[in-house]
This record gives structure tokens, sequence and C-alpha cells, in this order.
């Protein structure tokens, strides 16, 4: 990270940072640039170092913050209509401590709305482009991080993963993305989608930059009851058995890209070489990890997604008055029907599908029981390894206007990611070059919870 | 499974959306091919496995009951309201 000091001002980073924004504006990154409050900031802290008083751990480091987090009187809108008018009353927990830390935020990056999609495709204000080929996805849910870190707009974004939201778009696009084990980090003033899921965490350029900014945010909030005691760096940080697994069920899968299979193949001789015992693992109840996601998290959405009635988020539909309707029902359901995205409707007549009395056993409770199972298949696999070595996704960044009409191929995406985010687990997402075509490959690295530390490290030693 | 028009209807209903026709059309379309993909779920014997709704075995933490100001104010909160009156929200007739 290039932080602010004596001979580099804040100014300048922050300068820089909105100059290339600017410069990178057709890949449709930002939804809201805050230059003024960047360069007020900035000079805040270049006076700070000028009078030799002590400066944060991101001393003038700008950031970009995925759209879903509340950062005072800024917009957070999550890419979705129903947010357009609302402005954050409280700022975020992890905002709070980059701010601490005197990181300073240039703008919002944009993502499918409510974080409902694997391409950023569901942005209400279209999608963000592939960094390195225009005409494909960003990947998603937070493809504006991913692709203003992969272009140097900021050193470090924000992200939120549900699903695979941090790692499929760092993979799409070069990058490093961490998925924290479940309530290491603050979800307060974060858009909730799926709580018994949702995880915050970050994409940034290099390994030691993750490691920086896990230190930073990892820890108990009182705000978030879900959060656990700080056990980021202080937890055992040896790979204690030395041994890394591969899935056998995803390296023989049909789905897989064989340029993403023969990376995988070329890690597992690397890390050979550096004299860990690899294990092959068979892990049959994950082939049911995608179904069990589809309805225990549009269940949660449809939950949390209940509160944009029109009256307390400032969109609400204009209908009402000129139509005569004037009722409290037809307030939410036209507000609702105009301010949500197609795919947040799916998410939420399936979720409330699958928790409606006579399909509750069936769906909700059926997909909770499968949840246990794949949890427990993945403690049975880490009593033999350290770490799991997997694709994100099946397939690199594929084009825009490809899947986001057929939800089910756009749900395949996170056939793989949402393993880690069923079990609770952390998973690091890491670059590992490029196939023929010149896109971005990513693998990532999943590991027992608590091993965040472990992971990065691990990355960091076998990443190209 | 048969998705319906009655279903759809009833989703809506439960889900608080105004649905045009047209998107009802291929919200139907595709309710069915979401629900035919996660009943794969069907296949896999759960008998006499307890479900997860948490990943770790977290309890209620009670806090002391102290009042703690809250971050935001009455007045930002306020001002996120389309109407209010005398510090009221105002909405649309109930009853």
């Amino acid at each position: 990270m290039k932080l602010a000091n004596s001979s580099t001002t804040a100014v300048s980073l922050v300068e820089a940072s909105l100059k290339r924004i600017e410069e990178t504006k057709d890949w449709h990154i930002f939804t809201f640039v805050d230059k003024e409050s960047a360069l007020k900031k900035a000079k805040e802290i270049d006076a700070k170092i000028k009078n030799g008083e002590p400066v944060g751990r991101l001393a003038g480091v700008p950031y970009a913050l995925k759209a879903n987090f509340l950062s005072k009187n800024r917009p957070a809108d999550a890419s979705a209509r129903i947010l357009t008018e609302f402005i954050s009353p409280i700022n975020a927990t992890v905002v709070e401590k980059l701010d601490q830390e005197d990181a300073i935020c240039v703008g919002c990056a944009n993502m499918d709305a409510f974080a409902h999609g694997s391409s950023t495709e569901n942005s209400y204000y279209g999608p963000t482009k592939n960094s390195v080929d225009k005409t494909r996805v960003a990947g998603g849910s937070s493809g504006g991080s991913a692709v203003a870190v992969a272009l140097d707009c900021v050193q470090f974004a924000t992200g939120s993963d549900t699903g695979g939201s941090i790692r499929q778009p760092a993979a799409f696009n070069g990058v490093y993305g961490i998925k924290p084990t479940y309530g290491a980090t603050s979800r307060y003033g974060v858009v909730a989608m799926g709580s018994s899921f949702d995880c915050i965490g970050f994409i940034a350029k290099t390994a030691p930059d993750l490691d920086l900014l896990m230190s930073i945010a990892a820890g108990q909030d009182p705000k978030d009851q879900t959060t656990l005691p700080d056990f980021y760096g202080t937890s055992d940080t040896k790979l204690g058995k030395k041994a890394v697994g591969y899935i056998k069920e995803f390296m023989d899968s049909s789905a897989l890209d064989p340029e993403i299979k023969s990376a995988l193949e070329s890690k597992i001789s690397i890390l050979k070489a550096k004299g860990y015992n690899v294990v092959e693992l068979s892990m049959p109840a994950l082939e049911y990890a995608l179904p069990t996601y589809y309805i225990i998290q549009p269940a949660e959405v449809a939950s949390n997604l209940s509160r944009y009635d029109g009256i307390r988020y400032g969109f609400r539909t204009k209908e009402l008055n000129s139509s005569g309707k004037n009722s409290l029902d037809l307030l939410y359901e036209d507000t609702r029907d105009e301010g949500f995205m197609r795919e947040n409707k799916r998410r939420i007549m399936i979720g409330n599908f699958v928790l409606s009395s006579g399909f509750y056993d069936a769906y909700f409770l059926k997909a909770a029981k499968a949840r246990t199972l794949i949890i427990n298949e993945f403690n049975k696999a880490f009593e033999q390894v350290d770490a799991i070595l997997s694709p994100v996704s099946p397939n690199p960044a594929f084009k825009i206007g490809e899947k986001v009409n057929d939800p089910v191929s756009m749900y395949l995406e996170d056939v793989m990611s949402v393993t880690a985010n069923l079990a609770g687990l952390p998973a690091v997402a890491f670059p590992t070059g490029t196939s023929k075509a010149g896109l971005p490959l990513g693998l990532q690295l999943m590991g027992p919870r608590r091993s965040d530390k472990n992971l990065i490290n691990l990355a960091k030693e076998i990443a190209s | 499974m048969e998705v319906t028009e009655k279903d759809i209807n009833h989703l809506a209903k439960l889900s608080n959306l105004s649905l045009e026709l047209a998107e009802k059309t291929v919200l139907k379309r595709d309710i069915a091919n979401i629900l035919k993909y996660i009943s794969k779920l069907d296949e896999l014997d759960t008998s006499g496995v307890e479900p997860t709704y948490q990943v770790f075995e977290m309890e209620n933490i009670w806090r002391s009951d102290d009042i703690k100001s809250q971050d935001a104010d009455r007045e930002a909160l306020l001002s996120l309201t389309k109407e209010e009156r005398d510090h009221q929200i105002k909405v649309p007739k109930v009853l």
C-alpha cells in the first residue's frame, strides 16, 4: 500500500485516484465520486504529517466503498432504485475503522442491486465492465470494487460476500479478495442480504494489503451481535499439518473450464514442490451446496428486504396521488414493484415461497439440514488438511448479456464459492495468471474458521 | 413443480409486489426454473440430521440495561421520509 508521508502527500494520492477514475469512466465503476470530501480529508492528513503528529496505518490511501456500505451523509443505495434517495445517517463500523486509520473514501462502487447477482448486470445503473475486456462482465456482486482496484482507481475497496461476491469479481479481474470467517468483521451499517452468510471483506492488489486491512477491520462489535472476539493475528498462524486438499468433485466437474483446471493442477505441483502434502478430498455433499444456498439465502433476502416500504428509505412510488390509489398496501406494493430489480423480485418471491406454510419443511427445513451435512463434510476434511484449494467459479469472465436473463445459469456461477459461506469459512481468492484469451484466472483457498491469516499467507506463498 | 398464475399472484401478495402482467409471465417461467433446480435437494437423505440456522453456536448476549446514545439522530432519520408532521411520519389512510 502506498501511504502518505513526508515525501508523498495525501492530496497527491487522492488527485491521482480522481484522475484515474475520470480516465476509466467507460468501465462504469463508480456510482458516486466524493471529490470534495476526499480532498478535504487529504489536506487534514497532510497537515498532521507536516506537524509531526501521528497518522493512521492507512494514511492518505484512497479507497472505494461498495455501494451497500453506509457512510455518513453519503448515498448508500446498494445500486438499487429503491434506495436512490437514501442518505446514510450513520457510519458502518468498518467505515469508522478505516476512517480512524486515515484511509480516504473517494466514492461508491457499482454492484448488483442489493448484491443479488454474479455479474454487476443487475445494477440499477447498468453493468460495470471487466477490467481487461469491456465486452465481458466485471463479476459480482462487488464488480465495481474489483475493477476499481484492478484499474488502479484506488488501492483497495470494500466488499461484501454472501455467496462469492468478493471472490468471483476478484478472480475475474486478477486481484486478491478475502471473505473472512463469518463474524470476523462487523456487518453493522452494511445493507443486509442473507444474514447467516453475509461477510464483510476487502479487495486489494496484494496479499499483505489484505492482511493489513483484516488486522484493522476484524473484531467484536457491540452493534453486531454475530461478531466474534478478535482472533485475527492472535489465533494459530501455523499450517500445522502442512497439508492442502483439493476437491475431487470440483476437479472432475464437466463445467470446469480447462484453463482453470490446469491452473489448479499447476498450483498443486507448486504446493508439492514446497513440501506440502496434497490430499484429494471426496466431498459428495457439496453437490447440494448450490440448491441449499438458493433456498436459505432467498428466505433471508425476503425477510431483510421486507423493510423497504416507501416510507422510511426515501424513494416512494409517484403513482400514489395521481391515480387516486391511496391505501398503505398499494403504497408498499407499487413502491416495491418500481424500486426493485427483477432479480430482487425473484429472490423475494422464492424466499416467501420456501418459507410459506405447506412448503417450509420440504424446502427451508430441508436446506437447513443439508447445510449441516455440508458443514460436517468440511469438518471432516479439515481433520486432514489445513486448507482447501479450489476454483472460485467454473469459468473466467463471461460476456455481458450471456446469463442475465437465465437466473439458474447465473446462479451456477456461485456453485464453488457458496460452499465457504454455507459453512462460515474464510476464503481468499488470488490471481493466477491469464487464459490464452488474456482473461484473468483466479483460484481460492478455503480453511477452517478463524484461519483467515493462514490463508492470506498461503495465497501469498503460492500465487504467481 | 408447476407454477400457476394463482401461485404467482399469491407470492406477489406475500411479497408486497404489484406486478404488471408481462412481468408476471416472465417471473412465472423463472420461478418454475429455479424451483426445478433447487428441488434437486430432494435426492439428499437428511433423515436424523439437525438443521443449521447459524454457523456458530451463539447464544443471546444480553447487554446491561443502560440507555446508550444512538448513532443516528431523529432529524436525520425523519429527513428520509417523504411526509412528516410534528415529528411523526405520515402514511396513507390505513382504515
